[in-house]
């Protein structure tokens, strides 16, 4: 069994809301997968379907080659966007007891928990009560309780959210750590700079379907095929009027240089050469590079299309 | 699975039971409400200095001669006119009783210096007419009047037993059931709105501050909701089998040493049915009301069906208030929806008084079955020892509510809590519950 998770034609729907229209969706074991979609596409309706805490209305979810029960809770991390501590408790006692929920016994929650606490330097706070913590401290704790009890699969939305740049980093290498052990990510975040440096594949959401999916790298590959941008100096009006039957589309945009910037798209059978070498003819240019797509643009170009068709 | 359950009412309980407000009210319940029962005592001990200085003006010259004063009110002689008295404040209030006092009912005159009270114009009036009553007595000039009016004065004291073909009757105070009644009563009301309302504001703060969104990642939403109740259910036990130990306690051991002597083998006799009633020193229903305080099995039998019927009300109640806890995001938002709750409360609390004072009118057995209510009305008829199927056919009526209550609750629950923002209609609530 090569994906840990597979959802197949998945489908939700709340009274009059279609929360999620025939989604599937493979996780490969040992990636970390990129869940990501604009708000209210669906993200969370789809998580919670694979926490088994709300059940789809169509389709099936498969988990580690069987059929999701409620018994691999226990072997699935959550970290919810929207998360929160009992105020009154103190951090240790509800470290156990979110531990104990996962099905660790007592000691066992109590000897992990110890490591994790001195990993992340916050052993002194075991006796201390939640709601004397900061907002980061308590970030820490509830990723503590997240990873715990060594899940299969981890599902995190938006991690990051809350913390400095430097227990964001702090927090990225033990996930890229815990991907090093075995285990399975799902992130889901609007960071798509984030997205870019440690997810391996994506699923792109929106109004419950899924839009895009694939590798990382392929996706911005293909998004930019027949991408390019040239910079130059000269008269940009004469430049484009000229090129304008080799081209499918254009932005121009002046560089804080000075320099001109024309991202273009080739138009169909036409090649590189005899672009540049008109281009050539007409003006001084500076540079020539295939354009790589930003996953925000990729993100924004999908999202956008996949809103005007519906 | 069922473990996790028990993990979470492990914390309910620890959370509530530790801290030091429940500790507190837990001891000092009680003493109030000893204190509560002594009070009026008190007061009267404490009003009877209080007195009211009386002026008797008798234009019949009959009255006043025989006239007393009492603990409320005390006669003082007129040594100057009685308008001037009143105005100097030597008196408080004057009487003016007019000559055909004794032979017509003309009405007696009360000026008083500011408000007059009810105890005043009681005890003038009974006193008054009770010499009335004996000067015309006289007027017959009958022989022997004195020793005619003693023996043929009776009051008599009821001794009420419940009929039992089986063993003997048992001794039972109308007055004791009644005051017990209206006590469990009230204690159940208590008790079912406030820890009801302690599940709700508890679900209200979880859902807010998002602790649940971490919880129901490892515990399906029933289960939270199960644990949520019971865990406080179980607060709520613990509180009243406290209370029940300390009364159970107070009555064994307490109380007989309390009791003067006399009393205790007033009782005695009283309950082996060899009493000479009339040469007793206690009034007989204060003696049957001991009586049964210091029956410690009729204690733990009261408190034990207490215990029932708290837990089947509190948890058909609960369940209610979990679903409104779970349905909207703050507590303002929650005081519309209340009112599915309130409403029943005290609808049971009405009835539940009303059984208090007739335990066996057709209405108060049918409102002691009607789920809803029936904790409360119950709770009033059973220290009057009623037939034992009834309270079986409610416990069984109220237990298998509760259970269709905390499914139906359960279906709001699992889609309420992750729904913010607007406040919901009965409607969508109902909705709700045919989600898959």
């Amino acid at each position: 069994m090569n994906n840990i998770l597979e959802v197949e034609n998945v489908g939700k729907t709340f009274g009059s809301h279609r929360a999620l229209d025939n989604v599937s969706l493979q996780i490969p074991r040992g990636q970390v997968y990129g869940l990501l979609g604009p708000n209210g596409a669906g993200k969370t309706t789809l998580i919670r379907i694979i926490n088994h805490i709300t059940a789809p209305d169509t389709g099936s979810v498969t988990f580690d080659g069987h059929r999701l029960t409620q018994d691999d809770v226990a072997h699935i991390g959550y970290l919810p966007e929207e998360r929160g501590l009992y105020k009154k408790m103190k951090v240790g006692e509800q470290a156990i007891f979110f531990a104990r929920l996962k099905g660790l016994s007592r000691t066992e929650a109590v000897g992990e928990l110890k490591k994790w606490f001195e990993r992340f330097g916050i052993s002194e706070w075991w006796n201390r009560k939640v709601e004397e913590l900061s907002k980061g401290m308590a970030q820490k704790v509830q990723f503590i309780v997240t990873v715990l009890h060594r899940p299969k699969l981890l599902i995190f939305d938006e991690p990051f959210s809350g913390f400095d740049p430097i227990n964001a980093n702090l927090l990225r290498d033990e996930i890229l750590r815990l991907k090093s052990e075995g285990a399975t990510v799902i992130f889901s975040t609007h960071n798509m700079a984030s997205v870019e440096e440690i997810c391996d594949n994506i699923t792109l959401i929106n109004k419950g379907r899924n839009v895009l999916t694939g590798n990382v790298e392929q996706i911005r590959r293909d998004f930019t095929r027949g991408k390019y941008s040239l910079t130059f100096n000269g008269d940009a009006s004469r430049l484009v009027k000229e090129l304008e039957p080799m081209i499918s589309s254009y932005t121009l945009d002046l560089q804080p240089s000075g320099a001109m910037k024309l991202d273009l798209g080739l138009a169909p059978e036409i090649e590189t050469r005899p672009l540049i070498a008109k281009a050539n003819e007409l003006v001084d240019i500076l540079s020539f590079n295939p354009a790589m797509a930003s996953m925000n643009d990729i993100f924004i170009s999908v999202v956008g299309s996949s809103n005007q068709e519906s | 699975m069922n473990s996790k359950v028990g993990i979470i009412i492990g914390r309910e309980y620890m959370e509530r039971v530790t801290k030091k407000s429940f500790i507190i009210t837990t001891i000092l319940m009680p003493l109030l409400m000893l204190a509560l029962m002594f009070t009026p005592i008190l007061i009267a001990e404490f009003s009877e200095g209080d007195s009211r200085k009386l002026v008797v003006i008798d234009e019949s010259g009959v009255i006043a001669p025989q006239m007393q004063s009492t603990s409320i009110y005390e006669i003082v002689p007129a040594d100057s006119s009685w308008q001037q008295m009143l105005e100097t404040e030597a008196a408080d209030a004057v009487v003016i009783i007019p000559p055909a006092a004794i032979e017509g009912n003309a009405p007696v005159e009360l000026l008083t210096n500011g408000a007059s009270s009810m105890n005043l114009e009681t005890a003038l009036t009974s006193q008054i007419n009770s010499i009335i009553e004996q000067t015309r007595l006289k007027a017959y000039n009958i022989d022997n009047l004195d020793t005619i009016i003693s023996s043929i004065h009776s009051d008599i004291s009821l001794i009420s037993r419940q009929y039992n073909a089986d063993s003997d009757n048992k001794e039972s105070s109308t007055m004791l059931s009644y005051a017990l009644g209206m006590v469990l009563t009230m204690l159940l009301y208590m008790c079912l709105l406030l820890y009801g309302q302690m599940v709700m504001t508890s679900i209200i703060e979880e859902k807010t501050n998002r602790v649940l969104e971490l919880v129901v990642s490892s515990v399906k939403p029933m289960q939270i909701m199960l644990g949520k109740i019971c865990g406080i259910g179980l607060v709520a036990v613990t509180q009243i089998l406290i209370w029940t130990a300390l009364i159970a306690a107070m009555s064994a051991f307490l109380l007989p040493a309390l009791l003067p002597a006399d009393m205790t083998s007033e009782i005695a006799a009283m309950n082996s049915g060899s009493a000479d009633m009339s040469a007793m020193s206690t009034d007989v229903g204060v003696l049957q009301a001991v009586s049964m305080l210091s029956d410690v099995g009729y204690i733990l039998r009261l408190f034990g069906l207490l215990l029932l019927f708290l837990v089947g009300g509190f948890m058909l109640y609960a369940a209610i208030y979990a679903a409104i806890g779970s349905s909207v995001d703050n507590i303002q938002d929650a005081g519309q929806l209340q009112s599915v709750v309130i409403f029943p409360v005290i609808i049971g609390i009405i009835f539940g008084m009303t059984a208090a004072a007739d335990p066996t009118s057709s209405l108060s057995v049918v409102m002691s079955i009607v789920p809803f209510t029936s904790p409360m009305v119950m709770m009033a008829r059973i220290p009057y020892d009623i037939p034992g199927w009834q309270i079986i056919a409610s416990l069984v009526v109220l237990y298998a509510s509760f259970f269709v209550m905390v499914w139906l609750a359960g279906k709001i629950y699992r889609v309420g809590i992750f729904m913010y923002g607007k406040k919901p209609s009965f409607k969508e609530l109902v909705r709700w519950m045919r989600y898959k």
